[in-house]
């Protein structure tokens, strides 16, 4: 009885020790990152990264980004990667007051818009941008003759009563991005507009894919309302996922007079992580052009290298949003937890 | 010598026997529940919140909301369970056991696949609105019995379940006798049938209303934002409005309030269990006028309920909406089966591209090993509290206690006590483990229990050595209880419980996984594979279930 317990503490012990080993011969050769769960990358071009720098990456999608940065702020002391990617500008204050990145400052950002390196001291670089806005049903619009609403305040008009759905900010990016656009807007008064909004019966959902396949009409969940709170690169992703060959996107974005918020998103290396060597590679890689040119048919965002060249769909669907709205990223910060608490009174 | 043995085997485990019995089950649950939840706790939880005037309005609003739907919702899901119950127990009639398994379905398919049912059938174009136009803006009172109505959806089964076995179970001999004492049939239910089901009726109603309590997908997703619960208001404060400390009062609360029901549940439970088994009243073909009504008028309504929204999804996987949305008009209805073709193409060749038949498969490993874990866990500890001693009643609800944990601080807790090891595919069945046991415990439990002594005694009185007795007597008994509980474990798993628990990885996606991906972005297609990979997780699990059915022990007092 002895002897057969030695012996399986013996094998245990053989095993951990392998394992050990194993790990730590396979360890400097591994990157891991941590993404939202809207992260995505064609096979080929992160096969031929990993194949360059023999080094092998693996994707932590961790929720939204939301979830993932609360996860990475909780677990900083013993990171779960080593790259981060997904923090947008809502968020950008937490995680830089959190101090969860090492700063590095990537050679490929001298091919950056300056518009978009919101933080100096180069711990969050920009990968993308993409525009938060009310995408609309044009058949709807067509059919019953209505006007598209070209302002904040033509939503409040009685004929686009109950015909808006948005997204809870509490619990989702969109809806927070478009609760930001009417602060940006209204300024101190925005609470104002959304009680107009409210008695105008526009209707409020925990998030995006309730509100677009569940409430909005142009989708394929066929519901009530003919407008959406989304993206102003909806339109020709509807294009690439029609069920029969479009000419025309079904949908169309609102990008006139503000209405829109621009969401930039931030990738850093994490803090106490193992591989700083290969994290500055991959870094490198995120905004070099490749993945720059890769990103918009996986994520649906913009590049924000100026040498990369959009996909002919967007070229030929997307609308160009002019004038987004904006807010210093700081104010975000020090404000979001109150407007959004002030908004979900509000809308009570 | 051999039956001096079995008689202590089967009438008193010794403690040390007992100790090693617990240990396995006890090693685990430490590990990954208890250790992460101090661990979380500690780090979060602070008194000074107990002073915060803001904080304990959110609290208490959150647990007068969350008190007041779990009461409507159980009250309506018995109206419609008891008189279900006892047309399962009571009577025979065609379909019968499909139909037991339907009602079954919802318990283990995801929230996000019962919203997506519920919405098809319910939604503004869906086929309820288009037979009965309803005003077009949808309240919040809608919202609210939306809600309520997918709890019923959801918890039906159990009260099916658990109060159906125990009418099963009532002697024929008293009914017969009280009816030849003249009683009719409203006081025969009223002074006697009633009475005796009292203990499945109060376990069924504490189980249902802790299910309900801790509800978290089916507000989120069904009803707007005007409503949270607990659950939700964890999650919202946990990782959306960063407040951890509110989060960790919250959860506390709602730990404390599952305790209460955990205790409450494992005494009646087993008074039900204890209850003895007299002889059978076999289900009878409906003879009466009456009867028939009832059966027919039940049948149909059940039938209603449970089956449109389930088949609203398969439906939708093979409809085409719009034809052509260049053409203005009426909507076009069209039968295709490009979704499922769709599922087979990585159209955009991404990494993160799921290919069914890999979801399916990695779904159905996951599932495996879970089974594997859960019964290696659970027997012991059935076997312990199959004989229970006072401590065995004591840590009996422990067990319960993972479902009423919330989902989100628990895998917050994950992070802190395991680092990166949480992104080892091993940590899914791990977590599925977790909320699998209680079931696989309360279902193996009641049949090693109905093993009866004076069986075993007579045999081995007869000759027969212990090996001959477990193949003859234990096995035959025990087989059929392992399989149902191994499918209890099974479908968990398939339905992916407490996912929010985890990083996933995306090199071994699931289906739960696979629709999430599809109905994150826009686009016809998206949705369609979404309800395609929906209809393919629904067949695995009424599959599963009908296995259940099949090979239910009629004796047992599961769940």
């Amino acid at each position: 009885m002895k002897n057969k317990l030695l012996n399986t503490n013996y094998k245990l012990l053989l095993f951990s020790f392998l394992f050990l080993l194993s790990s730590c011969a396979s360890q400097p050769k591994t990157l891991t990152v941590m993404t939202h769960d809207s992260f995505a990358i064609s096979e080929d071009v992160i096969a031929q990264f990993e194949a360059e720098n023999n080094m092998d990456v693996i994707f932590l999608p961790s929720g939204d980004a939301g979830s993932m940065l609360n996860k990475a702020i909780l677990a900083k002391d013993a990171p779960l990667a080593d790259v981060l990617f997904g923090v947008d500008n809502t968020f950008l204050s937490r995680a830089l007051e959190a101090d969860i990145f090492d700063a590095y400052q990537s050679p490929v950002l001298s091919e950056i818009s300056a518009e978009f390196i919101l933080d100096e001291t180069y711990r969050a670089l920009p990968v993308d941008y993409g525009d938060v806005c009310i995408n609309y049903d044009k058949k709807y619009f067509a059919e019953n003759h209505l006007p598209v609403p070209q302002t904040f305040e033509d939503l409040t008009k009685p004929e686009y009563k109950n015909l808006l759905v948005v997204q809870n900010p509490a619990t989702s990016s969109t809806g927070l991005a478009f609760l930001l656009a009417t602060r940006a807007y209204f300024g101190d008064d925005f609470l104002e507009y959304w009680k107009q909004l409210k008695e105008n019966e526009v209707v409020v959902v925990d998030g995006w894919e309730t509100a677009y396949y569940t409430n909005f009409s142009a989708s394929s969940g066929q519901g009530p309302q003919p407008m959406v709170v989304s993206y102003a690169s909806s339109p020709p992703v509807e294009v690439l996922f029609a069920p029969e060959p479009l000419t025309e996107s079904p949908t169309a974005a609102i990008v006139t007079n503000g209405m829109c918020f621009r969401q930039i998103e931030f990738v850093g290396i994490l803090k106490n992580g193992s591989a700083r060597n290969l994290a500055e590679k991959f870094v490198d890689f995120m905004l070099s052009k490749t993945f720059q040119e890769d990103m918009p048919l996986n994520m649906f965002v913009y590049p924000v290298n100026q040498t990369a060249q959009l996909p002919e769909l967007f070229i030929q669907h997307a609308q160009v949003v002019s004038n987004p709205s904006t807010l210093p990223y700081d104010e975000i910060a020090a404000n979001r937890d109150a407007w959004i608490e002030a908004w979900v009174e509000a809308m009570k | 010598m051999i039956k001096k043995q079995v008689a202590i085997d089967s009438k008193n485990i010794p403690a040390n026997v007992r100790f090693f019995l617990w240990l396995p089950a006890f090693l685990f649950l430490l590990a990954f529940f208890f250790y992460p939840l101090t661990k979380i706790f500690s780090l979060t939880f602070d008194f000074s919140t107990l002073t915060n005037e803001n904080n304990l309005r959110i609290a208490f609003h959150a647990l007068r909301f969350t008190f007041y739907q779990a009461t409507l919702s159980t009250i309506l899901t018995f109206i419609l369970g008891v008189p279900s119950a006892v047309l399962f127990s009571r009577f025979t009639f065609r379909g019968k056991s499909l139909l037991r398994a339907i009602t079954a379905v919802p318990f283990m398919l995801p929230t996000v696949v019962v919203a997506a049912a519920f919405n098809s059938l319910l939604g503004s174009r869906g086929l309820i609105s288009s037979l009965f136009p309803l005003s077009s803006a949808p309240s919040p009172t809608f919202h609210f019995l939306l809600i309520l109505l997918a709890h019923v959806f959801y918890n039906t089964t159990i009260v099916i379940r658990i109060v159906g076995n125990a009418l099963s179970r009532l002697d024929p001999k008293l009914e017969a006798s009280a009816r030849v004492l003249g009683a009719n049939t409203f006081n025969l239910w009223r002074k006697m049938i009633f009475p005796l089901l009292r203990p499945a009726l109060l376990a069924s109603a504490l189980l249902v209303f802790m299910f309900n309590f801790t509800s978290f997908g089916v507000i989120l997703l069904l009803g707007g934002s005007n409503f949270s619960t607990l659950e939700v208001e964890i999650y919202v404060r946990a990782l959306q409005l960063p407040n951890l400390n509110l989060a960790a009062l919250l959860s506390i609360i709602q730990l404390f309030f599952t305790l209460i029901f955990s205790i409450l549940y494992t005494r009646t439970i087993n008074q039900v269990n204890t209850q003895s088994p007299p002889s059978f009243s076999p289900p009878q073909k409906p003879k009466t006028f009456k009867e028939r009504i009832f059966v027919a008028t039940l049948c149909l309504l059940l039938s209603t309920f449970f089956i449109l929204p389930l088949l609203s999804l398969p439906i939708r996987s093979l409809t085409r909406l719009e034809a052509d949305r260049a053409q203005r008009g009426e909507i076009q209805y069209g039968f295709t089966t490009d979704y499922y073709k769709e599922l087979f193409i990585n159209r955009r060749n991404s990494l993160f591209y799921v290919p069914p038949f890999q979801a399916a498969i990695n779904s159905l490993t996951y599932a495996g090993v879970t089974v594997l874990f859960s019964l290696a866990l659970g027997y012991p500890v059935a076997a312990a509290l199959a004989k229970p001693t006072k401590l065995d009643n004591f840590l009996d609800p422990l067990l319960l206690l993972p479902l009423g944990s919330s989902a989100v601080m628990l895998g917050l807790g994950f992070i802190l006590s395991f680092g990166r090891l949480i992104s080892s595919p091993l940590f899914v069945p791990i977590a599925h483990t977790i909320i699998a046991l209680p079931f696989v415990i309360r279902t193996l439990q009641p049949a090693i229990k109905s093993i009866p002594d004076k069986l075993r005694q007579a045999a081995s009185t007869l000759g027969a050595s212990p090996l001959k007795i477990w193949q003859t007597i234990d096995f035959p008994i025990l087989s059929r209880a392992t399989l149902t509980a191994a499918t209890f474990a099974f479908t968990i798993s398939l339905g992916e419980f407490g996912a929010a628990l985890l990083i996933n990885r995306p090199e071994y996606p699931t289906i739960p996984i696979a629709i999430q991906r599809f109905l994150s972005q826009p686009g016809g297609l998206n949705y369609g594979q979404a309800m395609a990979m929906a209809t393919l997780l629904m067949f695995l699990t009424t599959a599963s279930i009908l296995f259940i059915e099949k090979t239910r022990l009629n004796q047992s007092g599961e769940l």
